[in-house]
This record gives C-alpha cells, structure tokens and sequence, in this order.
C-alpha cells in the first residue's frame, strides 16, 4: 500500500485494475470485504470502504445473502474512465520530463513507436 | 456507530507530574483504535483509568455509560492485556488458560490452543521460566482468546519476533472481522500497525494531538524536496510541520491536501513530492509540540 492515499481509495483501485485485466470477469463473484482485508493486511472497515464506493459506481453490485459480484458492462465502463486520465497521468509527466530532458516532440513520437513496436 | 467509552476532562496527576492533562474523546464500538505517543506520553494511565485500575485525578471515564471502577458489569467485558502482566509464582501457562474462562464469558478454548501452538508457547513451562517474547505472546494469546467486547492491548509485544508480531496481526484481523469487537491498542511500532487502524489517538505529554480516523490523516501530510528558492515559493502560506535541507536543497514537511493542480504546478517546478507516512507525522507533531511548549515555535 502506498503511503499518500487513503487505503480504501488504493484497494477500489486495485479492484478496478483486476476488473480491466479480466482477472475478475463481469457477473463472477468479488472476495468478500473480509478476504480482502485479510489479503490486504487491512482494517475491514477500510475494505468496505473501498468496496462500497465501487457499489457507489454501480461496477459492483450486492446479491442479498450471497455477496458482491461485478456488474455487467463494468469492465467497458472503466476502461472509458481510464482512458478519460491517460492524458493526465500519463502522458503530461511523459511530455514534462521530454522537454526537461531537451527531447523535442518528434523525438518523443519516434521514442514511442519504436518501444510499441519492440 | 455507538459509543462504548467516553472521558470528558479526564486528569491524573501523580505529585507534580500531570500524566494526563484534561483529555476527552470517545471510543466506538466494533472499531480498531491505535492509542499511539512516546514513551510516558500517558498511553497506559489512559488504560488504566479506562479500565478503572487508577483513579482520576478530575473529569470522569463513562464506559458503556457507567464507571468502570469496582464496576463488574462493565468490567466482565473488558480485557486488558498489559506489558508486564504479573501472575501468580507457581503458575504454569495451562494455569494462566484454565482461569482464563472464569474471567471471560466469551473465552474460545480451541482459539486459544491453535494460537498456543501458533506462537509456540509450552503449555507445561513455569510462567516465571518463560522467555521475554513467550511471555508476550501468552498476553497476546488470552486477549485474542478472551474476545471480550473492549479489548485492551498496551504494548502487547515487547520482545516478540517479526513473525509473531505479524502472526498477532493476522489474527487479530481475522478474528475481528468473525467477531467484531472494540480493540485499544497501544503501541510505538506505528509503521507495523497504521494498516490495521480505523482510528487514531495520539497522545504527547498527558494532551491528544491527533484524534482522527486513520483514512483522513493518510495524505494530510506531505514533503516536498527540491532546490531551496523553488520549495520555498511552493510552501508558501502553508503550514509548515518540518524544515530540513542541505546546501542548495530542502526538504519541507506541509499539512494538508494538494490538489491535482498543486501537484502539477509542484512537478512543472521540478519539484519531488514524498508521502509522509503515519509514523513519519506521528513524529514530526510530536516534536512540533515540543517545540511549541518551550516556546521556540508559536
């Protein structure tokens, strides 16, 4: 876990992370909030926290009595919001840390088809 | 959320040593709390007058709306793992957990032999044979066993290795979540522990510092390193925890939230930002209020 975050915040992260990569396909059964504090070496407070908001977010939903399970269309809904940061995480300190390094523009371009193609 | 335990103006004072100078909060039901300060902070007089061990000086403790003091009804749901725990000479650890349950309505036997055999602890030793870490752990063994509605744990550890401190971990956290209960623990192993913690109660020379849920206080600290004249601009109008830096570079603690853009703006001015951790803050308010006290700061 990461110092400078709210745990729960971190843990509806990795959720999320294991919702994209198909690690937790849509309709199958999430950990219960206990499992993942036991995991995680967590209050099970702070993972029902992390777990609620994604509730919140309608990407898990609850079934009465047998426990939380990843709604349909989630997986497609939180690659749209990934997509929405990129910009903003990824590839402004990529561009910030270019320019500080004197790489112009094309260079970066060439940098970044050259990795994908590797 | 119900609260089991309220102090409201709570004083000890020992001769003209104050422990605990007019302190108030509340404990929660079904929460883990951390009750986190240096040594002689008055981390254990708070137990203590939780528990109604001492009595206090002024104020009062209303635990389960009552005082706990020769109180049996408030008393039977608490357990209070000590330090030191003294127990009788001629006790053997079988001894210690077969009065256990005379004690604790709630006491789980099997619980208890599964972490004996977990902590390696010989049933057979003499209480007064047993190594500074077994001793430990037998405390650790009956608060766990003893799942008592408020569980006091005061530096539970003292001598126990890595593994059976993340052993008392990891069991403590299962249990909890089977049997949800109110645990006061206290310690100055922070680091180890802020992950297990709901809420926070620092304490430093008899006042409370922090009274915070242990979410709000993670990021409402951080530390930003670069070159002098850079930091300084950034920090500018915010409270300052912590100076510290070296020729042309410095390193300054702030409390409080930086937004997206005050972190993008710390970045575009090549500066570094560093999370503060638990104990870090713990640390740095702990001498701040040194400070303050002796009037360098204000």
């Amino acid at each position: 876990m990461d110092e400078s975050r709210p745990i729960f915040l971190q843990i509806a992260e990795q959720i999320e992370n294991d919702i994209i990569s198909g690690a937790l396909a849509e309709e199958t059964q999430v950990p219960s909030t206990n499992e993942f504090a036991a995991f995680y070496r967590i209050n099970p407070a702070t993972a029902g926290k992390g777990v609620n908001l994604l509730v919140d977010d309608g990407i898990l939903y609850k079934k009465r009595g047998i426990g939380m399970f990843v709604a349909e269309g989630a997986r497609t809904r939180l690659v749209a919001k990934r997509r929405d940061q990129f910009t903003e995480e990824f590839v402004r300190p990529l561009v910030a840390e270019a320019a500080k390094l004197g790489i112009t523009t094309a260079q970066l371009a060439e940098l970044i088809t050259k990795e994908a193609h590797a | 959320m119900t609260a089991i335990i309220e102090a409201r103006n709570l004083t000890k004072t020992f001769g003209s040593t104050t422990a605990v100078d007019s302190v108030s909060f509340t404990i929660e039901e079904n929460r883990i709390y951390g009750l986190l300060g240096r040594n002689g902070a008055g981390k254990t007089t708070i137990m203590q007058l939780l528990t109604g061990q001492d009595f206090a000086t002024s104020g009062d403790v209303a635990v389960y709306g009552q005082s706990p003091v020769e109180n049996a009804h408030v008393l039977q749901n608490i357990s209070f793992i000590k330090e030191s725990q003294k127990y009788p000479d001629a006790f053997q650890v079988r001894h210690v957990l077969a009065s256990a349950p005379w004690f604790f309505t709630n006491w789980d036997q099997s619980f208890a032999d599964t972490l004996l055999g977990e902590f390696r602890v010989p049933l057979k030793r003499d209480i007064k044979k047993l190594s500074r870490g077994q001793l430990s752990a037998l405390g650790v063994i009956v608060g766990l066993a003893s799942r008592a509605p408020i569980t006091f744990f005061d530096e539970p550890y003292l001598g126990l290795d890595a593994v059976s401190r993340q052993l008392f971990y990891d069991r403590l956290l299962e249990d909890f979540a089977a049997h949800p209960r109110t645990v006061i623990l206290s310690t100055h192993l922070i680091d180890e522990v802020s992950n297990l913690l709901e809420h926070v109660i620092v304490i430093d020379e008899g006042h409370i510092i922090i009274d915070s849920s242990a979410d709000d206080l993670r990021g409402s600290a951080v530390t930003i390193v670069g070159k002098s004249v850079d930091v300084a601009a950034f920090v500018e109008g915010r409270e300052v925890i912590h100076r510290d830096g070296i020729g042309g570079l410095s390193t300054v603690t702030i409390t409080g939230q930086l937004s997206a853009a005050d972190r993008q703006a710390a970045t575009a001015a090549g500066l570094e930002l560093a999370p503060v951790s638990l104990q870090q803050l713990i640390v740095r308010l702990s001498v701040l209020e040194d400070a303050a006290t002796e009037g360098v700061l204000s």
